[in-house]
């Protein structure tokens, strides 16, 4: 087991997400930095199709390892320690019983995953142990002095990473059409530079700036993805993450690219955050 | 034959438009696609593959569906009806007599007189948006959204009814509860009003 000492701003645990219910109201949820998440649980040799991990939001998590295990950090890089000697960031971590790991804050980026090898172990719900902060599913947030079970590690790590890892801190989205990209007004208004919400979370990521001019009204419910860009009345839009509603009724005017998803994970509220449209795809 | 239009909906996903009238027989359609969700919502139809790898094979059999004829509409044969009992006591009860003109006894006996579809979920886990129901209880939203509704709150909205499945905030119109059971996570299939299925409400004593 590992025990929490202390949840930093907001820790999940967070597997690949519950996919296929969206029919009945459930976002597929899941790790919002997919990248991230994966390249932790190859780096401790977990399968990261099926085993959990910890989402951690701007750092200040600490966990004692009750037994010795194997993890790795991997997303936004924070300050890391091992009973207060410093360790490396993307690396396979071996813990001695009884060893505390501690996180401090960020610079830039929001989120980290910790991965621990074997995965970790809660109460899965409709096929998945993720959080999903929008429908109430899976386990509650993390708070000190949780205990969290670990499964039967893997005999062996992963390979190391074929490519080097890239710290957050890319600004830019790139957009593809939506179903109601011809509701906009000027199609390159969208294309500016905004700056990213307080008011932003794993459902949705709100972005601030000249509102943008659009057709008036709504549309019938629609179904939504993550990285749907919708364009509510106020003219400000809303990029959606993991934990988005499965329908709405507000245009849709754009949808990020699969890589920007992972990107829109790791834009900190009050950071200046680049729209573009691309073609690619 | 209604207009359908096949969107890219990202790089994961497909999105198909359509009348709302032709979505349920849409939705059947699109099902038959190997290895796909399938998420109708009012006028249009989320198709994503289980691999996103599959998107472009999955458009090609998506157009090659569109292109042909539409299966008839589900009916009413086809599924069992689900019956719900209420207790018409809700707290809008009185205003949607007034707004519709019906009267509150003609509130129930038009909300109880013929089955509602479930055309698609939204807004909450298990929460379906049931249609097809008496026109005549078409009435908006409430002007100002309630902070919480009660788990088991009947309403309308928009033409819709629909049930809370748990306590939420909400602005449909709400005209009675039921003690159904809508969401059980640890049921095979938690919810109980999946797209497709009838639902026949019953008036019940409190």
């Amino acid at each position: 087991m590992i025990e929490v000492l202390r949840p930093g701003p907001l820790a999940l645990v967070m597997d690949a997400g519950r996919p296929g219910y969206a029919a009945v109201g459930v976002s597929p949820s899941g790790a919002f930095d997919r990248a991230a998440f994966r390249r932790g649980a190859r780096l401790v040799g977990n399968d990261p199709g099926r085993q959990a991990g910890i989402e951690i939001t701007l750092g200040g998590f600490a966990f004692r390892a009750l037994a010795g295990w194997r993890v790795a950090l991997t997303g936004t890089v924070c300050p890391v320690t091992v009973d207060g000697h410093r360790v490396g960031w993307d690396a396979v971590i071996d813990l001695d019983p009884g060893q505390i790991l501690a996180l401090g804050t960020p610079e830039i980026g929001l989120r980290s995953y910790l991965s621990v090898a074997g995965g970790l172990d809660a109460e899965p719900v409709l096929g998945s142990r993720s959080t999903d902060l929008l429908s109430g599913l899976g386990p509650a947030p993390l708070k000190a002095g949780d205990l969290l079970g670990v499964g039967v590690p893997p005999r062996s790590a992963g390979p190391p990473p074929a490519r080097p890892w890239v710290p957050a801190g890319d600004d830019v989205l790139d957009l593809l059409p939506g179903p109601q990209t011809g509701w906009l007004a000027d199609v390159e208004a969208l294309a500016t530079t905004w700056t990213v919400s307080p008011n932003s979370n794993r459902v949705g990521v709100r972005l601030d700036g000249t509102p943008i001019v659009r057709r008036a009204g709504e549309i019938p419910s629609q179904p939504l993805v993550r990285g749907a860009v919708q364009l509510p009345v106020s003219g400000q839009p809303v990029v959606f993450g993991p934990d988005h509603p499965t329908t709405g009724g507000y245009p849709v005017v754009a949808v990020l690219t699969d890589e920007s998803c992972d990107r829109l994970a790791q834009l900190r509220p009050g950071q200046p955050c680049r729209l573009r449209w691309t073609t690619r795809s | 034959m209604p207009e359908l239009r096949l969107l890219d909906y990202g790089e994961h996903a497909l999105l198909v438009q359509a009348e709302p009238a032709a979505v349920a027989r849409l939705t059947v359609a699109l099902a038959s696609l190997p290895d796909v969700e399938v998420v109708p919502a009012a006028s249009s139809v989320l198709v994503r593959p289980s691999a996103p790898e599959k998107l472009a094979e999955t458009r090609t059999a998506a157009a090659a569906i569109l292109a042909t004829p539409l299966p008839p509409a589900p009916s009413i044969t086809d599924a069992a009806e689900i019956r719900i009992p209420v207790v018409y006591d809700g707290p809008d009860l009185a205003a949607v007599a007034d707004l519709t003109g019906l009267g509150v006894a003609g509130v129930i006996a038009a909300h109880t007189a013929t089955p509602w579809r479930v055309a698609f979920a939204g807004f909450a886990p298990g929460f379906a948006y049931l249609a097809d129901g008496d026109a005549r209880l078409a009435v908006p939203r409430r002007a100002e959204p309630r902070t919480s509704v009660p788990a088991g709150s009947v309403g309308l909205a928009d033409g819709f009814s629909g049930i809370y499945p748990r306590a939420s905030p909400g602005g449909w119109q709400l005209i009675g509860r039921t003690d159904t059971v809508l969401w059980d996570a640890g049921r095979t299939s938690p919810a109980l009003l999946t797209p497709g299925a009838w639902v026949r409400f019953e008036a019940a004593r409190p």
